[in-house]
């Protein structure tokens, strides 16, 4: 007698292979490795690619993690890199209202780690410790001791150069941060060679403004030893045309032309405006020496009384 | 005589890829553009402190960084929900009862998700050029009043030099590279939720995928430039490289709003290089619901 019951009993009969479920999901995997290994040598070129165009070699740097947290460490390796940088920014902005600039030095670091290829990182962390820090590091009052404040002031000049080259080292194909070292070795450490070198690499940038050429032979003007160089240098610029032939590149010339003792037919004559005012001949003083005003680099008078 | 069946129907896909759209709506997923916004007008007034180079970097960042995030979590999230509604609801087995094929199911249903993902990325790219728009005109309008009495040259030069940090041609790859990420996103959530149990596994494997994926190039790195590693980790590491998407590659972005340029060769193989990843987890996803018992 039939029984549906009983038929249930009876043994099934064997799945084939492709419908049982492990095999599909094996299927699945081989199809997801192969085209792994498809993928691989195109993911390989164009990694190389991306970091040739954008890193320069630089990579994020794992012992960063210790730095920035575990939290933000993940940010940054999940895709969110330039918001934890921007955060740290931040923080670093805050920490300047309240002049803590060990904290903000600490907090550069990780943002330039983070963003390495951003310009405005690099430039604006070594402007807050070349010249903010420094002359915070003047005004100390808790150090009364004067060499002290003169060699922590010194020190944040050498922190803010060193965030320089680095940024270079990231980023050697713009003319900014070429620039931003050479008004630092200009204005802060008085290396004028170091100045002319850097403004110099600027110049031959094709975007960049067309003052760093000036700015190049006028730092090479200040160095003993490299009057003929920086004069001929100068007189290239000034035949260019008028619109080079400025107050300081005047002047520069002049002064170089009594110094390399220039014979009359090829000097040039400037007018009295063009010379700077704290060399205008003042009654009663003694003009300095030639090289005195030479050797002394241009200063902008200060405001303060 | 009832009409032909054809095989393989654009206006079938096109019809399961609308209602997915108008479902999407219906979720009112579209609200997160107010969080967007909000976010946009919050960090624009925060960031009057800084100078102009530094409040467009950030506000680039910000929004750029909130339209990928946004994108990504749309992906998954409305993804990873329309395969466990459909069967929940019983629609899918309205739909496959009719003479659908699955593959035409799935594909109209990737189609408008990447429909919405679309929508989203244009009006959040549209706030963010309005948002930059103003802030250019605030600082144009500041360094005007603080240039008075400059000569007409070098007050060109300050104008020009905040037009430059502003609004850059490179930006528009990098918007659709956020785009074709979201998509390769969305593939691969479909793809999980063919054999996901939940919802709730599928935007957990989705999201641990994310940080896989950001990190698999290390991986890759190590498996094919270390020899100092024992076997079992080598193992690990090349299937770590071969089964996750290298989604460092995708993140052309950060670099975009740091100044760099992007050559259009490069952002066309990084774009042709998402559009396969989406095309091959699509085909997987497929393979897995072909046969799936429903």
């Amino acid at each position: 007698m039939y029984s549906p019951q009983k038929n249930f009993d009876l043994p099934l009969p064997p799945r084939p292979l492709r419908e049982r479920a492990w095999f599909r999901y094996a299927r699945v995997v081989a199809i997801l490795l192969l085209f792994g290994a498809i993928r691989l040598p195109i993911e390989v070129r164009l990694n190389q690619e991306h970091r040739a165009a954008f890193f320069h070699g630089a990579k994020l740097n794992l012992s960063l993690r210790e730095q920035i947290g575990q939290l933000g460490f993940l940010a940054a390796l999940g895709g969110f890199r330039a918001l934890v940088a921007d955060g740290l920014w931040i923080q670093a902005h805050i920490d300047w209202t309240r002049t803590e600039w060990g904290k903000m030095l600490f907090l550069f670091n990780n943002v330039t780690a983070l963003q390495p290829r951003n310009i405005m990182f690099w430039e604006m962390s070594s402007w807050h410790m070349a010249y903010n820090a420094s002359a915070a590091a003047m005004q100390d009052t808790t150090q009364p001791r004067l060499a002290l404040r003169l060699k922590h002031q010194h020190e944040y000049f050498l922190v803010g150069e060193g965030l320089l080259e680095r940024g270079i080292e990231n980023n050697p194909d713009h003319y900014n941060l070429y620039d931003a070292l050479g008004d630092l070795l200009r204005d802060k450490l008085q290396d004028h060679y170091g100045a002319y070198v850097q403004f110099g690499k600027a110049a031959k940038f094709p975007d960049s403004p067309a003052y760093e050429k000036r700015f190049s032979a006028y730092e090479l003007s200040y160095v003993p030893g490299y009057e003929r160089q920086a004069y001929d240098e100068l007189m290239r610029i000034y035949r260019i045309g008028d619109q080079e032939r400025l107050p300081t590149l005047c002047w520069r010339l002049k002064l170089l032309q009594e110094q390399l003792n220039i014979p009359a037919s090829q000097r040039i004559t400037i007018p009295d405006y063009m010379i700077p005012p704290q060399y205008r001949p003042k009654p009663g003083i003694s003009p300095p020496s030639v090289q005195d005003e030479l050797y002394t680099p241009y200063t902008v008078p200060s405001s303060k009384p | 005589m009832p009409p032909k069946h054809i095989f393989f129907s654009p206006a079938r896909i096109w019809a399961i890829a609308t209602n997915t759209l108008l479902e999407l709506f219906r979720l009112k997923v579209f609200y997160f553009l107010l969080i967007f916004a909000l976010l946009l007008i919050g960090s624009s007034a925060f960031m009057i402190e800084f100078n102009f180079q530094e409040q467009f970097q950030l506000l680039k960042d910000v929004s750029l960084g909130s339209m990928s995030i946004f994108t990504w979590l749309l992906s998954v999230l409305a993804t990873a929900m329309l395969l466990p509604k459909d069967i929940e609801d019983r629609t899918l087995y309205t739909i496959l009862a009719k003479p659908v094929p699955r593959f035409e199911y799935l594909l109209g249903k990737l189609l408008g998700i990447l429909l919405m993902l679309l929508i989203s990325i244009l009006l959040m790219s549209a706030l963010f050029v309005i948002a930059l728009y103003g802030r250019q005109q605030y600082v144009l309008a500041e360094t005007m009043r603080g240039s008075a009495g400059m000569p007409p040259d070098q007050l060109q030069d300050n104008l020009r030099e905040v037009r430059n940090a502003t609004f850059t041609y490179s930006l528009i790859p990098g918007i659709i590279i956020i785009y074709v990420k979201a998509a390769l996103f969305a593939s691969l959530t479909l793809f999980i939720s063919t054999f996901a149990s939940s919802s709730i596994f599928t935007i957990m494997v989705s999201v641990a995928i994310y940080f896989i994926g950001h990190l698999q190039g290390v991986a890759r790195d190590y498996w094919l430039g270390s020899a100092t590693t024992g076997p079992l980790p080598r193992i690990f590491l090349a299937l770590v490289a071969l089964l996750f998407p290298d989604l460092q590659l995708f993140n052309l972005v950060d670099d975009i709003v740091a100044g760099n340029s992007i050559s259009f060769i490069l952002f066309a193989k990084t774009a042709a290089l998402g559009g396969l990843y989406t095309i091959i987890y699509l085909l997987v996803a497929y393979f897995v619901f072909a046969t799936k018992e429903l």
